[in-house]
């Protein structure tokens, strides 16, 4: 299957097979007037199987995002057609407004202005906690 | 500035020169009647708390200082919908310092956030009480000498009970501390303090779900309220209030120095007919925790 190089915008490669749709909900790329493809499946020797996102645009990318759903991922930048530059993405340490506190007794729940902050607390488990009420992030939150 | 939001916020050093200064206190009452002079603490109680806002209040009158506040969400602007952002703003230019129990997890934090002043977290929902955590260690502490070798059981609501929780993470940072945690199935201590707290730091633990069968190696018992006010269900509440219940029978096997810590205020927990045993600390405890209030002002306040 052919999809048409990018000019001028981002590649979001190595994509674990299955995460792009939730990347391409969480990054709002739905907002995005440009051309935004979705690549699932795709074969790879590395991973065997993964999923690439071409965005033809360089609007701003929430890195952070990436990062805490597919830390695996990588960035690739693309200008006038030429690869510029390879980004390795780390689990950021806070993601905010990402996603939203589940736990019903958080102060979230009734202020809902307040900007919803989560923090890496554990590397190894890849375990974010709301910085208020500390209640483990839940997938797809 | 300081605020106090987690028992975390404090290393072992600082815990300990707020027992050091809570122990001086008790020592020398006279020498702090004036050291808040002209100071006011403000207790925003966005829900009814009665022992620890009267604590925190007796602790500041005790160290010369004033009072304002409320004491539920009704009488204050919550209640017409203003943001805990917007309320501290405005009581930060009336108080030189806050104590605030929320019913919303998190909402100390939100103060401590955009606060002028120094903020106490004096209970945020089943999430922090740290006051409370530096009342038990106090006693415990005034009780046994040192915070250190001995065994601690937990009984009753280990799931919801933040004390509990806060106090294991406290003396997760002694040394030789045994935890038996005595529950219901239902009520047992959430996942991820053992695997955070006990394991990660490789402490001695079990869990248990008969009181009277470890009495004889406790020397501390921590009772602890099953809360109606922590469960979604009431059937659930009504099946497992009476679960753990002292009773001098219970205490026949315990050691002669064992000492029984409970937050309060106690529904039935413990039986009435204890009370007059000298194990029985709660109603010291509660005096500690008057005194462990002044110190933290002191300190938060620098006073």
């Amino acid at each position: 299957m052919n999809i048409d190089a990018i000019r001028n915008g981002i590649v979001i490669d190595h994509i674990r097979s299955g995460g792009a749709m939730e990347l391409y909900r969480l990054l709002h790329l739905d907002k995005l007037d440009c051309t935004v493809a979705i690549i699932k499946n795709a074969p790879s020797a590395l991973m065997g199987r993964k999923d690439i996102i071409k965005i033809d645009s360089t609007a701003d990318i929430d890195l952070a995002v990436i990062g805490y759903v597919d830390p695996g991922a990588t960035i690739n930048v693309i200008r006038d057609g030429e690869l510029v530059e390879k980004r390795k993405l780390t689990m950021p340490e806070r993601i905010v407004n990402v996603l939203r506190c589940k736990n019903p007794r958080c102060i979230t729940s009734v202020e809902p202005d307040l900007p919803q902050i989560f923090k890496l607390t554990s590397p190894e488990t890849h375990t974010y906690r709301c910085v208020y009420c500390e209640t483990k992030a839940e997938a797809n939150s | 500035m300081r605020h106090l939001i987690d028992i975390l916020d404090l290393s072992t050093e600082e815990i300990r020169e707020i027992l050091d200064q809570a122990d001086e206190i008790i020592a020398h009452p006279e020498e702090y009647r004036e050291r808040c002079r002209y100071k006011k603490l403000a207790t925003l109680f966005f829900e009814p708390s009665t022992r620890t806002r009267l604590s925190f209040e007796a602790a500041m009158l005790e160290l010369g200082g004033s009072v304002l506040g409320f004491s539920e969400a009704s009488s204050s602007s919550a209640a017409k919908g203003e943001s805990v952002a917007d309320t501290i703003r405005v009581v930060g230019c009336y108080a030189d310092i806050i104590a605030m129990r929320h019913p919303k997890e998190g909402a100390p934090m939100v103060a401590a956030m955009h606060s002028t002043v120094p903020i106490i977290n004096a209970g945020d929902g089943g999430h922090n009480h740290p006051t409370q955590t530096l009342t038990d260690l106090l006693t415990i502490r005034r009780e046994r000498g040192s915070l250190d070798n001995f065994t601690i059981g937990l009984c009753g609501d280990l799931k919801f009970g933040r004390t509990v929780h806060s106090l294991i993470e406290a003396l997760s940072r002694s040394t030789g501390v045994k935890f038996v945690l005595i529950s219901p199935e239902e009520l047992k201590l959430p996942s991820y303090i053992k695997k955070d707290v006990l394991q990660a730091k490789g402490l001695e633990y079990r869990q248990e779900t008969d009181l009277a069968g470890v009495m004889p190696e406790l020397d501390i018992l921590y009772m602890t309220r099953v809360q109606r006010e922590r469960f979604f269900n009431e059937e659930d509440y009504l099946r497992l209030k009476d679960s753990y219940i002292l009773t001098p029978e219970k205490l026949a096997d315990a050691k002669a120095d064992l000492r029984i810590l409970h937050p309060l205020p106690r529904v039935n927990e413990i039986s009435t007919a204890i009370d007059a045993d000298p194990r029985a600390c709660y109603f010291r405890q509660a005096l500690c925790g008057k005194y462990v209030r002044m110190a933290l002002i002191l300190k938060l306040l620098e006073a």
